[in-house]
C-alpha cells in the first residue's frame, strides 16, 4: 500500500460506483452530490470524453464520461445514469457513472496495491484495489485524472 | 483585526481623501472662494498626514505637513489661491498620491520632484510668491488676452466678493470670542430615582457645576406630592440652574457625564429669547451676560446696535460685560471678517447634513458579487419555473400564471436593484485624467484645460476600473497630438488654452463617453499617405472621410511626426479599441479639420450581462455578442460565390465579404453547411474586418448572464464564456474575434484539455 493511498482515505468511507461491469470507488470526502442525468451541451474542441456541460444551480459543470476517461467504451448516457459531482482541487466536476453502488467503510488493511499486470493508463490513477465481499473495487484519485486543475490549485 | 487590516482601511480612506483634496482643489481653480472648500481641501491633506503618522510613515507625513502648512495659509488668507498657487498644489497632490501609493506598495517615488515641490510650497507658504514663482511655469498667465474668462486672470490681491483679504487667523478668532464674552449654560436637571439607586447625589453634582463658574440654582417643586402620597424612594425634585462659564456646555455636559442616562439633562447656552423671557418671569435674577453673536454677524449694522449691548451689560454689571463693552469697538471693526466667519459655518453645517444625509456603508465586493450570482440564478430559476408552467397548462390564465408574473416582476426589480449596488460613479476615473491632462501639459509645453461632465454617471465597477487605461491613452493622445502648441493656437485665432472636454452620459441602457478636444482634428491626407506607406490601404483606395478617420485605430498607426515620451509608441489607437471592445463597448471617432476631434465610446453598464443574439448552430444554441453584429441577413445562392478550394465569399451591396461557418469552426459539423439553409451575421472583429457568420437560424434577442467556463473547466478557444438560458440549460457565448482569427486560418487550438494525460 502506498503513502498516497493511505492519505486519500484518510476519511475512511468511499463510494462505489458502477461503469459496465466494473466497480471503483473515490474518497466520499470529494464528492459533493449525487444527481440524475440531464442533457449537456456539447463544447466545442472538447477531448471525447468531456460530454459537455450542465448548469449546476448557476454554476457551469463540465460533464466527464468516466468511462472513456478511464479508457473503456463510450457511454450513451439515459436517465438512468448517474451524475457524481466531485470536487477536484479548487474545481467542480460532474462524473457519468452507471449506477452509484455502495457506501463503504474500511480501513487500511483493506487495500492492496494495484497488480503489476496493469498498463501505465491504469496504475496512473489507480491508487489500489478493495477487496469487499467478494467484489473487487478499485480505488481512484481524480487529481492524477484531471491533472490540469490540480496544477491550478497549486 | 490586526495592523495590516487598519492600514489597508487607511490607504482605503487616503484614497477617498486624495480625491476630495483633487476636487477640492480643482475647484478653488476654477475660482470657488468658499472656505468650506478650502477647509475640505485642508482636512483632506490634515487626515492623510495624522494616518500615515500612527502607521511610521515619515516620507508622507513630512510632506504632508509641509502642504498642510502652506494650506492653512491660504485658510488662513494669508495667501492668495492664484492659479500658480494651486498649480503647485495640484501637483502636491500628485506626489502626496504618489508617496501614499508607495507606502502601500512599496516601490520609490520621484525623491527630487517631492523635493522641489516642498521647497516651492515653503516658499508659498513664507509669502514669497514671487520667488516661487520661477520653478512653476505659467504659459498662459504670461500673456493673458483681456477676453480671458474671469477666474484666469484672479487679481492677486481682491477677490470675487470684493473684500479686502486682511491677514486674520482662524485661531485667534476662536481664542478672542472666549476672552471678552463668558457664555451662561441654562441646565434643566431633572434626576430619575436611578440616579440615587445608583448612589449619585444631586447635590454633589451641583457642587461640582458651581466649580465651573459663577452660577445660580432654583429649584423646582412642583412635583412634590402630599406628604401622605410621597414615595420615600422617589425623585421630585429638579433644578433650574443658570452658570456662566467659558468651559461651555461641553463643560457642562462633563459634570453630569456619570449621571446623564439617569436624569433628564437640557443644557443651552442661552439665547436672546431666554433673556426675553427672564425678564417677566419669576425665575431668580440672572448674571448671565446675554451677548448676541448675531449683532457680530450683522457687519456694519452691528454698529446701531452697540447701545443695546452696552444697556444689558450695565444692568448686568458683570466682569465679563465691562470686558465686553471695552472690545466692541474692536468687535465692530472685525464685523466683516465676522460675517465671513459666520458664513464658513453656516455652509460647514450645509455640507455637514448633506454629508449625513447619504449614508454609506463599505462591504467586500466579493460579498455583492455573490448576491449578484444569487440573484442571477434567482431570474434563471423564475424563467425556467414559468416556462414549465405554461407547459403544463394549457388553460392559460390560471392564479399561478398570474403568481408567476409578479415573481418576475420582482425579479427583475431585485435584479435592478442588486446591480445598482456594483454601479459607481465615473468620477475617481474622470479626476485621475485631470492628473494626467496636467503632467502631459506640462510635458508637451501646452496649455489644456480639462472639463469633465457627467462624473456622477454610474457604470458597473468593473467597466470603471478597466475604463481607466484606454481613457488615460486617449487623453494623452488628444492633448499630444490632438492640440496644438499654445503659439499655433494664438496665430489660429483660437483661445492658446486648449479644452478637452471629457463627458459621461446615459443612453438607452449604456454609457457614453465622449471625449473632444479644439485641436487640429485629423490631418486626413497624412493619415491616408500613412496608411498607404503601412500597406493598410491600396494607393489608389477611394476612402470616406470616415474611413480615412477610423484608419487610425488599425494596429501600429501614430501620425505623430516625432515619437514622444507620452504617447506615439506604436501601441496606439488600436490597442484602445481592443480594451474598449473586450468590455463589450464600440468607439468612433469624428473629426473636422481645424476645430477638433471627439471620440465616442459606448459601454454597456454592466459585465456581468450581455445583449445577446442567440442563434442555433449545428442543433447546439449559442449567444452572439449583440455589440459585435453589424447587421443580419438572409443570403441568397446568387450571392454566394465560391473563392478557392473551401472558401466562400458573400456579395453583400457589391463587397465581398467572407463567408464562416460557425459550426464548422466550432467543430460541431464535419461539412460545411449550405449558406442559403440558414441566415448571416456580419460582424465586425478586431481586425476591423468584416466577416459574414453562418449560423443556421436565429431563435430570438436577449439579455443573458455571463457564466464563467475557466471556473470549473479550462478556456475553450471560439467561446468566450457560458450562460444559462431560460429552460436551464448552458449555452456557449461565442467569442467572435476568435472564430474570426480561426477563420483567417490559425485553427483554434485547445491550449489544455482535460484530455492532459490520456
Amino acid at each position: 500500500m502506498t503513502y498516497a493511498a493511505k492519505n486519500l482515505i484518510d476519511g475512511h468511507e468511499l463510494i462505489a460506483f458502477r461503469i459496465g461491469d466494473q466497480e471503483f470507488c473515490v474518497n466520499i470526502m470529494s464528492v459533493r452530490e449525487i444527481r440524475g442525468w440531464t442533457p449537456a451541451t456539447p463544447m466545442p474542441h472538447a477531448p471525447p470524453h468531456v460530454l459537455g456541460v450542465i448548469n449546476l444551480r448557476g454554476a457551469v459543470l463540465p460533464i466527464i464520461d468516466m468511462s472513456q476517461r478511464l479508457g473503456m467504451k463510450r457511454t450513451e448516457p439515459t436517465v438512468r445514469h448517474v451524475i457524481i459531482v466531485a470536487q477536484v482541487g479548487p474545481a467542480t466536476v460532474g462524473l457519468l457513472v452507471d449506477a452509484v453502488s455502495d457506501i463503504l467503510t474500511i480501513t487500511d488493511e483493506n487495500i492492496q496495491p494495484t497488480p503489476d499486470i496493469a498498463n501505465e493508463t491504469e496504475k496512473a490513477y489507480a491508487r489500489g484495489i478493495l477487496a469487499i465481499e467478494g467484489r473487487m473495487i478499485c480505488l481512484i484519485d481524480l487529481g492524477v485524472l484531471f491533472p490540469h486543475i490540480e496544477s491550478e490549485a497549486a | 483585526m490586526d495592523m495590516n487590516e487598519i492600514k489597508e482601511i487607511f490607504f482605503q480612506e487616503c484614497e477617498e481623501q486624495l480625491a476630495e483634496l483633487e476636487s477640492g482643489l480643482l475647484k478653488l481653480n476654477d475660482g470657488d472662494r468658499d472656505p468650506e472648500t478650502v477647509n475640505a481641501v485642508f482636512r483632506a491633506v490634515h487626515s492623510i498626514k495624522g494616518g500615515a503618522g500612527a502607521f511610521g510613515l515619515d516620507d508622507l507625513v513630512s510632506f504632508a505637513h509641509v502642504f498642510e502648512t502652506t494650506l492653512d495659509c491660504v485658510r488662513s488668507n494669508k495667501l492668495e489661491p492664484t492659479q500658480d498657487v494651486l498649480k503647485v498644489m495640484l501637483k502636491s497632490a500628485d506626489v502626496l498620491a504618489d508617496l501614499t501609493n508607495a507606502a502601500r506598495d512599496g516601490g520609490s517615488v520621484d525623491e527630487a520632484r517631492s523635493r522641489t515641490l516642498i521647497r516651492e510650497l515653503e516658499a508659498l507658504a513664507h509669502g514669497e510668491t514671487h520667488a516661487a514663482e520661477p520653478a512653476a511655469p505659467k504659459p498662459v498667465a504670461a500673456a493673458p488676452k483681456p477676453s480671458e474668462p474671469a477666474p484666469v486672470v484672479a487679481k492677486p490681491d481682491v477677490n470675487d466678493e470684493g473684500f479686502q483679504p486682511i491677514p486674520f487667523s482662524f485661531g485667534d478668532f476662536d481664542e478672542e470670542p472666549a476672552a471678552k464674552y463668558v457664555p451662561t449654560c441654562q441646565i434643566i436637571f431633572r434626576p430619575n430615582r436611578e440616579l440615587y439607586a445608583k448612589g449619585n447625589e444631586a447635590v454633589l453634582l451641583l457642587r461640582d457645576l458651581s466649580r465651573l463658574g459663577e452660577m445660580s440654582v432654583y429649584c423646582d417643586m412642583d412635583r412634590l406630592p402630599p406628604l401622605d402620597k410621597m414615595n420615600p424612594e422617589e425623585a421630585y425634585f429638579s433644578w433650574k440652574v443658570s452658570v456662566t462659564t467659558d468651559k461651555g456646555e461641553d463643560g457642562v455636559r462633563s459634570v453630569f457625564e456619570f449621571a446623564e442616562w439617569d436624569c433628564e439633562l437640557d443644557v443651552r447656552t442661552i439665547e436672546e429669547e431666554i433673556v426675553g423671557e427672564a425678564a417677566d418671569d419669576d425665575e431668580p435674577p440672572m448674571q448671565a451676560v446675554p451677548f448676541d453673536l448675531s449683532l457680530l454677524e450683522d457687519g456694519p449694522a452691528a454698529s446701531g446696535e452697540e447701545e443695546p449691548v452696552v444697556n444689558e451689560s450695565d444692568t448686568a454689571a458683570a466682569i465679563a460685560a465691562a470686558d465686553t463693552a471695552s472690545k466692541v469697538a474692536q468687535v465692530a471693526s472685525r464685523a466683516a471678517e465676522n460675517a465671513k466667519a459666520a458664513a464658513a459655518a453656516a455652509t460647514a453645517a450645509q455640507a455637514n447634513q448633506a454629508s449625513a444625509a447619504g449614508q454609506t456603508i463599505r462591504v467586500d465586493l466579493d460579498r455583492v458579487d455573490r448576491l449578484i450570482n444569487l440573484v442571477g440564478e434567482l431570474v434563471i430559476n423564475q424563467a425556467m419555473l414559468s416556462q414549465s408552467v405554461v407547459e403544463n397548462d394549457n388553460n392559460g390564465v390560471s392564479s399561478i400564471n398570474m403568481g408567476l408574473e409578479e415573481l418576475q416582476q420582482l425579479t427583475r426589480e431585485i435584479q435592478d436593484s442588486v446591480m445598482a449596488i456594483r454601479a459607481q460613479p465615473v468620477k475617481p476615473v474622470f479626476q485621475r485624467m485631470a492628473r494626467t491632462v496636467r503632467e502631459i501639459a506640462d510635458i508637451t509645453g501646452k496649455s489644456v484645460r480639462l472639463i469633465t461632465e457627467g462624473e456622477n454617471t454610474e457604470v458597473d465597477k468593473t467597466v470603471i476600473d478597466k475604463l481607466a487605461e484606454p481613457l488615460t491613452h486617449m487623453i494623452r493622445n488628444a492633448v499630444d497630438h490632438g492640440l496644438e502648441m499654445p503659439e499655433k493656437r494664438e496665430a489660429l485665432g483660437k483661445n492658446p488654452e486648449g479644452t478637452v472636454r471629457l463627458t459621461a452620459k446615459h443612453r438607452s441602457g449604456r454609457i457614453v463617453i465622449e471625449l473632444a478636444d479644439d485641436g487640429a482634428g485629423i490631418n486626413r491626407e497624412k493619415v491616408r499617405q500613412k496608411a498607404i506607406d503601412n500597406d493598410l490601404i491600396a494607393a489608389d483606395a477611394n476612402l470616406s472621410d470616415e474611413e480615412i478617420d477610423n484608419l487610425i485605430f488599425h494596429a501600429g498607426f501614430s501620425t505623430a511626426d516625432k515619437v514622444s515620451d507620452l504617447s506615439g509608441r506604436g501601441v496606439g489607437m488600436d490597442v484602445v479599441k481592443r480594451s474598449i471592445q473586450a468590455l463589450g463597448g464600440r468607439i468612433s471617432i469624428s473629426s473636422k479639420p481645424g476645430q477638433g476631434s471627439v471620440f465616442t465610446m459606448s459601454l454597456p453598464l454592466t459585465l456581468a450581462v450581455l445583449d445577446g443574439m442567440v442563434v442555433t448552430v449545428a442543433g447546439q444554441t449559442l449567444v452572439v455578442p449583440l455589440t459585435a453584429i453589424v447587421e443580419t441577413l438572409q443570403p441568397e445562392a446568387s450571392a454566394i460565390h465560391s473563392f478557392g478550394a473551401s472558401q466562400r465569399l458573400i456579395s453583400i451591396r457589391n463587397s465581398f465579404c467572407p463567408l464562416v461557418d460557425v459550426g464548422r469552426i466550432l467543430n460541431f459539423r464535419s461539412t460545411q453547411a449550405n449558406p442559403i439553409d440558414g441566415v448571416a451575421l456580419l460582424v465586425e472583429s478586431e481586425g476591423g474586418g468584416q466577416r459574414a457568420l453562418m449560423v443556421d437560424a436565429i431563435q430570438g434577442q436577449r439579455q443573458v448572464v455571463i457564466k464563467s467556463l475557466e471556473a470549473n473547466y479550462t478556456h475553450v478557444p471560439g467561446i468566450a464564456a457560458a450562460t444559462i438560458l431560460g429552460d436551464g440549460r448552458v449555452a456557449l457565448i461565442l467569442d467572435v474575434d476568435a472564430v474570426v482569427a480561426a477563420s483567417r486560418g490559425q485553427p483554434l487550438r485547445q491550449d489544455i484539455s482535460l484530455a492532459a494525460t490520456g
